[in-house]
């Protein structure tokens, strides 16, 4: 994503318009310019395929061949075609985790979204204590996640969990639901703690959105006639698209591949209830040491994150243009 | 050639020096010569905790001691130990000894990244049959294991005698006697049921007494094993965490007085002893009928010896194992981590200083090794175990369908 934005400049660079002015050869004098110019771009260059290139196509050619704990001693990885792909679409657990991974996705987002602009549209209007109150919004972002999900753990348990107890104070509740030990409610309990860790995310940079909207709209809409709902809908709204299409598409491509929370709170579990296409695939690499289907599950995973991704750039290249 | 041009070529050099630097780092180093007589061995394992890690390290000193050589011992964290292993794999920095967990041995030996110590005539000595076969791959021996432990039934003496049961010897007295003990907000049994490894550990000793196997567990004898935990769950004798329970959680609960039972191992005697007011014994698992035998998976580390190449090093790597093996260093080991001999006939000292271990000495002639018959393919099995009892515990399957499913998969 953002090696195509770096690059446009550097292009312009290398195009030549120096020599064109007399329209001779380049001299001397301009190929060392030229070879300057290069040399300035190398490191970014480099470092973009070190660090994004290289890992991206050994990753593919992974998922080729079969590649276990012996190939670190070895170095030899046999090369096995789609082998590994119809082995981990074949097997009954990828429809089970494609599916939870789409509802985590969607929930997630859908309850990370709503959350997070309520409680910008909440901030935007000023009122005592409303600087420390929105930098506590944050808080989830500053706790290691490892802390948090063993926290959010006893918070969930059946038996001794704080929210369990405070159900039970209620007259019109039976039952303890268990949350993360039945394969009915974990998603949900999943999903839930995952909407608290993405709050910030969305309530941050949509807070930064409405801040961007010129009172002047507000005042001009209310002679008119519209404030409250109606300005919302017809000022804000489409005043604040081009930020809600940059949350949303950001929020999918993380959602996707979160791994942490679930690892800690279920481990995918129980009974692959909470399993996605990530924790299937950690799985496979660092469980079962099988680096080859862990690698093509996900290539997969990529595949899904670059239909979002590549709908984030033409979105966003079409915003500039606007 | 102009001021400007002079300073942006410099300034262009700049911009790469850096990664000529690190370019340059990275193509050397990683040799080391081998002239000269060998006065170090690189040892690398994962008891990075304390007591174990200082234990240990007496033991590891003692042997280092014995062989004329002095020791530099690294420590990395249980989890990261593979990872660390299969990166010094691929970089030709394996050390000169390596502890794995038995059922690591025959993975890390299938990748050829370990030396048969065969070749240096090391000697098992009267290590059990059960604890050799997880040391052997392809009918060679990669591996010593000084010392091991298993599972066994612990009990909260206080709430037993309160109860009046007595602590059960059979499945039948195990679901009656959980059931007289589950009172309120205490279950009568904790397990770990959890989907790793660990929930597969637990449900071994169930699975082989009851003659199951792990080839196929699409078998009456396995379902008989997994009906069992069902039959505690559904009856509420234990809570349905115990899905999501660590044998640590496992452990917790019943040092709090939430479980009046529980499957654990010796590695909890430290932590229980220092909870005030807890009295408990431990018996062994309850057989499927009585005077059945046992049979127990087994756990703890074998020594192996990488190949480094270097013959000098790997003869003094191979005393040194031989030396891990022996009276003294057993012997402390089991005392001060809480584990047993894996040679029988060193238990009895052991158990004479720690007597709770007796219930885990006593099976060690039984134990069975989990990568026995499938060697580096245990892993993948090992899944579908868990993923099974935990479909039959709460994904609301038969154990039947939960056993089939998983086998075919």
């Amino acid at each position: 994503m953002v090696d195509g934005a770096t690059a446009l400049p550097g292009r312009s660079v290398l195009g030549g318009r120096v020599p064109s002015r007399a329209g001779r050869p380049p001299g001397r004098h301009a190929l060392r310019r030229r070879a300057v110019h290069l040399a300035f771009l190398v490191p970014a260059l480099l470092y973009l395929l070190l660090f994004f290139g290289y890992p991206v196509v050994k990753n593919v050619v992974m998922a080729f061949q079969e590649y276990t704990t012996a190939t670190f001693y070895t170095g030899e990885a046999p090369w096995v075609g789609w082998a590994n792909y119809a082995a981990v679409i074949d097997d009954p657990v990828f429809s089970r985790a494609l599916m939870n991974t789409g509802l985590f996705t969607v929930g997630s987002i859908a309850g990370q979204f709503t959350l997070g602009l309520a409680i910008a549209l909440f901030f935007h209007k000023r009122f005592p204590l409303s600087g420390v109150l929105r930098s506590l919004l944050l808080l989830p972002w500053l706790i290691p996640m490892i802390a948090a999900s063993a926290v959010w753990r006893w918070i969930l348990d059946t038996d001794n969990g704080v929210l369990n107890r405070a159900l039970g104070l209620l007259p019109f509740v039976d039952g303890r639901p268990a949350w993360l030990t039945s394969t009915s409610l974990a998603l949900l309990a999943v999903v839930i703690v995952n909407i608290w860790l993405g709050i910030p995310f969305n309530a941050t940079i949509l807070y930064g959105g409405l801040q961007e909207i010129p009172d002047e709209l507000y005042e001009a809409g209310a002679l008119d006639g519209a404030t409250g709902a109606r300005a919302f809908w017809s000022i804000t709204m489409p005043m604040l698209r081009g930020v809600v299409t940059v949350v949303l598409v950001l929020g999918v491509v993380y959602t996707l591949k979160v791994l942490d929370v679930i690892l800690g709170l279920t481990n995918g579990g129980p009974a692959n209830a909470t399993q996605t296409v990530a924790t299937l695939s950690y799985h496979l690499s660092f469980r079962e040491f099988d680096f080859g289907m862990g690698a093509a599950l996900g290539n997969i995973l990529i595949l899904i994150s670059l239909v979002f991704a590549v709908a984030y750039l033409r979105l966003n290249r079409r915003a500039v243009d606007e | 050639m102009s001021r400007t041009h002079r300073s942006r070529t410099a300034l262009a050099a700049a911009a790469l020096g850096p990664l000529l630097l690190v370019s340059a780092c990275g193509g050397s180093g990683g040799t080391d010569d081998t002239d000269g007589a060998v006065t170090e061995l690189h040892v690398v394992d994962y008891y990075n905790n304390d007591p174990n890690k200082s234990v240990w390290q007496e033991v590891l000193e003692g042997c280092a001691d014995e062989v004329g050589v002095a020791l530099r011992r690294e420590t990395v964290p249980g989890g990261d130990l593979i990872a660390k292993v299969l990166q010094m794999s691929s970089s030709r920095t394996l050390p000169d000894v390596l502890m794995l967990d038995n059922p690591d041995v025959q993975q890390i030996a299938a990748s050829g990244a370990l030396t048969p110590l065969d070749e240096f005539g090391l000697d098992p000595g009267g290590i059990s049959e059960g604890v050799l076969a997880a040391s052997m791959y392809e009918g060679q021996l990669y591996a010593l294991q000084p010392v091991t432990n298993t599972l066994a039934l612990f009990y909260n003496t206080e709430i037993l005698a309160e109860a009046g049961v007595e602590p059960p010897t059979t499945w039948e007295e195990l679901k009656q006697a959980a059931a007289d003990l589950t009172e309120g907000d205490r279950y009568g049994l904790a397990l770990s049921a959890i989907n790793t490894y660990e929930g597969t550990w637990q449900f071994l000793p169930f699975m082989w007494s009851n003659g199951g196997d792990e080839v196929d567990i699409a078998t009456p004898e396995v379902a008989e094993a997994l009906q069992l935990w069902k039959d505690l769950l559904d009856a509420g004798s234990m809570s349905q965490s115990v899905v999501t329970w660590s044998q640590g959680d496992v452990a917790d609960q019943f040092a709090a007085g939430n479980a009046a039972m529980m499957v654990n191992g010796p590695w909890n005697l430290g932590t229980l002893e220092a909870v005030d007011g807890l009295e408990y014994d431990i018996v062994p698992i309850p057989a499927p009928t009585s005077g059945a035998d046992v049979v127990s998976p087994f756990g703890g580390e074998g020594w192996v010896i990488p190949r480094t190449g270097d013959d000098a090093r790997t003869a003094l790597a191979a005393e040194f194992v031989q030396c891990l093996t022996g009276e003294a260093a057993v012997t402390a080991a089991a005392v001060g981590t809480h584990t047993v001999p894996t040679d029988p006939a060193l238990a009895p000292a052991v158990v004479e200083q720690v007597p709770q271990l007796a219930s885990f000495a006593e099976q060690v002639p039984n134990l069975r090794a989990r990568t026995g018959q499938l060697g580096p393919d245990w892993p993948g099995q090992a899944t579908a175990i868990y993923e099974a009892v935990q479909n039959a515990l709460v994904g609301g399957m038969t154990p039947q369908d939960a056993l089939a499913q998983a086998q075919d998969g």
